[in-house]
């Protein structure tokens, strides 16, 4: 499991995987905002939780399908599943592989980028820790999407279709929690409950994508 | 002389009801009856609400739009609660005729809901000065349409019916617990300008609900919807039972 693991991992950190292009996908958002909204310093620092944390989960979303999508293809799940490793195992070490490459490093760009959005550094650092608790959980649900759509052609578009209505509480306790931060207020429920969906999420989902895979590997 | 307990006996026979050749045939003998009644109580139902009630003090004639609205929207939900009923029996029966039924559900439910929008934006309008506003209840119910969607949009996607059996069978009961985490999370989210609930079943029109005048033609137009939500259900298991029917003896003549 850890070996998958690791493997997952640098298969996306070299070149030609998803590493890079979550980060740069965010980067041009955050880029682009500006010229769309128009550079007013004020209403920019007004939006910028909300775009940082939509950002981040379109970014998120655009690495999903390579989660099971090359490994389906070229046969690997097929071996994996005989092996003795139980597919709730490969789902988890898949996730997680999954959020160190993107989760991970979007969580750390955000405060970043929000400078270019005129979010303020105390801001900064709890749309870093509101991520941090909250992208587990889009990981989680997005590697449960990848693994219900596995075995259909160019899943690309049913795959964001099942996986957004899902990842609408973490984006609204996220954005919430930031949100309140930057009017100075109590964020510390919201917080709460976004790691509770992430929490929640990594006890559920593993079963539920478990028998996904099983379904789509028989 | 038979010991065992009568539980067990009521059981086999409730599951043998959804043996499908069992089920074509009492669903067959029932659906007149039902399809009659829906028709009935949709009637009279709307009837009586749009013409022989008066019209509100403050709401004017648009009040009348509760008798769709209401039902619309409580078997909306009752669509999907059934749904994912009906994907967890098949997940651990392998009964197919409720897998189908999940599958027959799913289209009448998002239109339920699409009705329970579109009339509450009619409404909307020259009540709230506004069609759509980012409420809990309304946000609430687009996060179910597109749960609907997502559900009917992986049946048509996979071509194994039973690999897409379950697979829908497990987003719908994941969807089900994420549809309870988006209804209470966008409370969170926004207080709303949706009045709470005000229909309740069980202690309809005291005090501060509806009054009488409207309760009764909604009760009616209530049970009215449910029935048609049962028929069009019916009718639809029964095309899916019909259709796997035919792709067998296809293949079957393809097999000669």
């Amino acid at each position: 499991m850890i070996q998958l693991f690791l493997r997952d991992v640098g298969l996306s950190v070299r070149s030609g995987g998803g590493f890079g292009l979550a980060l740069i996908f965010f980067l041009i958002v955050v880029t682009l905002i500006p010229f769309a909204l128009g550079p007013d310093q004020a209403a920019l620092a007004v939006i910028a939780p909300g775009v940082l944390w939509l950002g981040a989960l379109l970014a998120c979303l655009l690495s999903l399908d390579r989660i099971f999508g090359l490994d389906y293809e070229d046969g690997t799940l097929d071996l994996l599943a005989t092996s003795p490793l139980p597919p709730e195992a490969v789902y988890i070490a898949k996730a997680a592989a999954h959020w160190l490459t993107t989760g991970l490093p979007l969580s750390l760009a955000a405060p970043v980028l929000g400078v270019l959005l005129n979010l303020n550094f105390e801001t900064g650092k709890i749309l870093c820790l509101s991520l941090l608790l909250g992208t587990p959980a889009l990981s989680l649900i997005g590697a449960f999407g990848a693994s219900l759509t596995l075995g259909v052609k160019r899943g690309g578009l049913l795959l964001s279709l099942l996986v957004l209505p899902l990842y609408v509480p973490s984006l609204i306790f996220g954005a919430q929690a930031v949100r309140l931060a930057g009017q100075g207020l109590a964020y510390d429920v919201a917080l709460v409950l976004l790691s509770a969906i992430s929490l929640g999420a990594a006890a559920i989902l593993p079963f539920a994508s478990g028998a996904a895979l099983r379904i789509n590997l028989r | 002389m038979n010991n065992r307990p009568i539980a067990p006996r009521f059981w086999d026979r409730f599951w043998r009801l959804a043996n499908p050749k069992v089920f074509m045939g009492w669903s067959g003998r029932l659906l007149p009856w039902i399809a009659t009644a829906a028709a009935l109580s949709l009637c009279s139902g709307l009837i009586w609400g749009y013409f022989l009630t008066p019209d509100d003090m403050r709401q004017g004639s648009t009040v009348k739009i509760i008798y769709l609205h209401v039902p619309a929207a409580l078997m909306a939900i009752n669509g999907y609660l059934l749904m994912s009923v009906g994907a967890l029996v098949w997940l651990i029966r392998r009964q197919h005729v409720s897998v189908l039924a999940a599958k027959a559900a799913a289209p009448v439910g998002m239109v339920m809901t699409l009705i329970a929008l579109a009339t509450g934006a009619i409404w909307g309008q020259p009540m709230w000065g506004t069609y759509w506003v980012w409420d809990p209840r309304l946000t609430s119910f687009l996060i179910l349409f597109l749960f609907y969607v997502g559900y009917i949009a992986l049946w048509a996607a996979i071509e194994d019916e039973d690999t897409a059996a379950d697979l829908t069978s497990v987003l719908a009961i994941v969807g089900a617990v994420f549809a309870m985490l988006s209804r209470y999370a966008v409370l969170f989210w926004n207080q709303g300008l949706h009045q709470g609930t005000t229909v309740t079943v069980a202690d309809g029109a005291k005090q501060e609900n509806i009054s009488n005048v409207f309760f009764q033609p909604l009760l009616l137009s209530m049970a009215g919807f449910g029935l048609l939500f049962l028929t069009l259900l019916l009718v639809g298991t029964r095309t899916e039972v019909r259709s796997r029917r035919l792709k067998v003896l296809q293949a079957r003549e393809r097999m000669e």
